[in-house]
């Protein structure tokens, strides 16, 4: 009961504290007169799907259940089509494989944002590694700026080895082997 | 029993209360400086969880041609004022026009161009 209370208390703490307002994060000039204008982060982000990292966000989630709807072009005719695949990443050394799944990320963005000047659209083509991640190379272009930070490990390192090859899913929708 | 219960309780509270300090908001704000403070104007603010909402990443990154490293696309008020980059929306159909200076021109003097925000990953090259 009292831990239950405890709880209820920092999670209202957690909601309270999540976003500053504009005139206190460090990087508005408080003495702009726009700074009144400006959305405060609270009001757009507060009725999102929740995340635990990051901005606190799950974008993936608002934009899947609808709470967001961003148009895939400026004049909102045209919407990039989504890509069904995953790929599967084995050279991760003592880490569990990466499965990237394409449909997450295609609902967001054409092929184009990232093919090829990012990746080339080739399995085990790209010389990915997480110090190159770190310097915001590859995923680390998005990751940790504007999408779920690094420390997240296992939701891109989030397939065990030894299940690869056994799985229900079909194998035949991943790109990689 | 219960003497014993008690810090364990408040370490629990404790440990609630560690995402709460360390875990402030990453806005993905893009503050852009290459520029503006040279020409006399305050650094931008672009905040970029305001326009994701909206717009699709490939709408500014691949339709209007900003690359996603903050800073690497030479962007003027010339641009804008001929309907490239940020000027595509904000022309007074689909979003306020740029006559707003204020608006986008709103960070503190001495701000360096790149991806902001309070959480300690915060943003690509944190080595």
């Amino acid at each position: 009961m009292l831990s239950a209370a405890l709880l209820a208390t920092a999670s209202v703490g957690l909601a309270a504290g999540k976003w500053k307002p504009l005139k206190k994060d460090g990087i508005h000039d408080p003495s702009n007169p726009a700074i009144n204008v400006l959305q405060e982060p609270a009001d757009a982000l507060g009725v999102l799907q929740v995340d635990t990292a990051g901005n606190m966000v799950d974008w993936a989630r608002s934009l899947e259940y609808r709470f967001i709807e961003p148009r895939g072009s400026i004049d909102g005719d045209y919407q990039p089509e989504v890509l069904d695949t995953t790929v599967l990443m084995r050279n991760t050394m003592p880490m569990r494989y990466v499965r990237f799944p394409h449909r997450t990320h295609t609902q967001w963005m054409s092929c184009e944002t990232c093919h090829d000047s990012i990746f080339v659209a080739e399995v085990d083509a790209n010389p990915i590694s997480m110090g190159k991640i770190l310097q915001g190379e590859y995923c680390g272009i998005c990751h940790g700026a504007v999408a779920f930070p690094l420390t997240e490990c296992d939701r891109c390192h989030n397939t065990d080895s030894s299940t690869v090859g056994h799985e229900k899913p079909a194998p035949a929708r991943d790109e990689g082997s | 029993m219960k003497r014993r219960s008690g810090p364990s309780l408040l370490a629990i509270f404790g440990a609630c209360l560690i995402p709460v300090m360390i875990a402030w908001a990453e806005y993905g704000d893009v503050i852009l400086n290459n520029n503006s403070e040279a020409e006399g104007v305050a650094p931008v603010i672009f905040p970029h969880w305001f326009h994701r909402i909206r717009f699709q990443c490939s709408v500014c990154h691949v339709e209007l041609g900003i690359k996603m490293e903050a800073g690497t696309t030479d962007i003027g008020m010339q641009d804008l004022i001929d309907g490239r980059y940020c000027g595509a929306c904000h022309d007074g159909q689909t979003a306020w026009p740029i006559d707003n200076c204020d608006l986008c021109h709103s960070g503190k003097p001495g701000l360096e161009t790149g991806v902001k925000g309070g959480h300690k990953t915060t943003g690509p090259g944190i080595y």
